[in-house]
């Protein structure tokens, strides 16, 4: 499957979304990106039972803190798909890169 | 355990306002155990200190640091190497905390980022609750090891008020009476007569009411 998606999307590989981190996320808006997105399996099918359920609750607070800082927590969010969907990866990447594109360059590096 | 509440981050901005270069203060004790001002705490308020004042272009310098406690001399004086170099320092201790750090450097002006809120227990993981109110006579073996002072919206000493109902308290359908749940107790212990029994006006100079207090052992004392 040689499938394109929006070069800009920067891939950062976990073993499960259950070990994404609060900090992760805040870090990498700190280094300037305009938007994370979560890629985790889909709910039930977590091998772990409950690390896409757990990162889901994350992504919600991570929102939060995003939302009290300005910087618009709508520029991360949490999609749920399995490995074996190669098209829908690429079709959530396009999504969330036109919508950020939609929210503008992050304002962390406006100020800068 | 004391716990407490990180505060808004508007709020926290406001304090810092005029600073460039902070000292973020965490404390390893009951803070981090309620999740409100630990490492992990330390480390997400000044990733949203430094993301929310880039925005603004007012860029901050944020110097992390977590102490095994913020209520004792021996911990504090770990930061006076360093404090110096720093023009405010935000604690996320609690009340006391805050206080002995200020006390300690006084040079400094020391803020709160986080509200002191009750002495209490976790009841699972990201649920605490409270159960004491530090009223310096503990009437536990009169009510079935459950706290009237603590748990029942009025402290009432012999309850329940008119109030109760179903087995919640009149303030919140979400809350338990406190008095229903001491008669529970007492049932379940087979000790009713004990309910029986009134409990007298209680003497709260030995609480907050009788002033500030303070705890000595002279035979710990150097
Ligand atoms: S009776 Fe007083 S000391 Fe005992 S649990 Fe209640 S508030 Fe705390
Ligand atoms: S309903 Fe129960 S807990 Fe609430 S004030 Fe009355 S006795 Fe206290």
């Amino acid at each position: 499957m040689r499938l394109n998606y929006p070069s800009n999307v920067k891939i950062v590989k976990i073993p499960c979304t259950g070990r994404v981190d609060i900090m992760m996320i805040l870090r990498a808006f700190e280094s300037g990106v305009d938007g994370v997105f979560v890629a985790g399996c889909l709910e039930g099918e977590c091998h772990f039972l409950k690390g896409n359920l757990r990162a889901k609750k994350r992504v919600q607070y991570v929102k939060g803190l995003l939302d009290e800082s300005g910087i618009d927590g709508a520029r991360v969010e949490m999609y749920n798909l399995s490995a074996a969907q190669g098209q829908r990866f690429a079709a959530v990447a396009r999504e969330m890169t036109e919508k950020v594109r939609l929210l503008g360059p992050s304002p962390v590096k406006i100020g800068r | 355990m004391i716990v407490a509440n990180r505060k808004p981050l508007e709020e926290i901005l406001e304090m810092i306002r005029p600073y460039k270069k902070i000292l973020l203060l965490g404390c390893n004790e009951c803070v981090t155990v309620c999740a409100a001002g630990g490492q992990r705490e330390v480390g997400v308020l000044a990733s949203e200190l430094r993301l929310s004042r880039a925005k603004d272009g007012n860029e901050i310098e944020i110097r992390e640091h977590t102490l095994e406690r913020q209520c004792d001399h021996e911990y504090i004086d770990q930061i006076r190497p360093f404090v110096g170099d720093y023009e405010i320092v935000l604690s996320m201790a609690c009340g006391a905390g805050v206080q002995y750090v200020a006390e300690t450097c006084r040079s400094k002006l020391v803020v709160p980022a986080v509200d002191t809120t009750f002495l209490g227990v976790t009841m699972e993981q990201g649920v605490w609750s409270e159960r004491c109110q530090g009223c310096g006579n503990c009437i536990l073996d009169k009510t079935g090891g459950i706290c009237p002072i603590a748990r029942c919206a009025k402290s009432l000493l012999n309850g329940p008020c008119g109030g109760s109902s179903g087995g919640k308290c009149e303030i919140d359908k979400e809350v338990d009476c406190g008095w229903q749940l001491i008669i529970d107790r007492l049932q379940e212990l087979g000790q009713m007569d004990r309910y029986e029994e009134i409990i007298p006006v209680k003497d709260w100079t030995t609480a907050r009411d009788g002033g500030p207090r303070k705890r000595m052992r002279e035979d710990l004392r150097l």
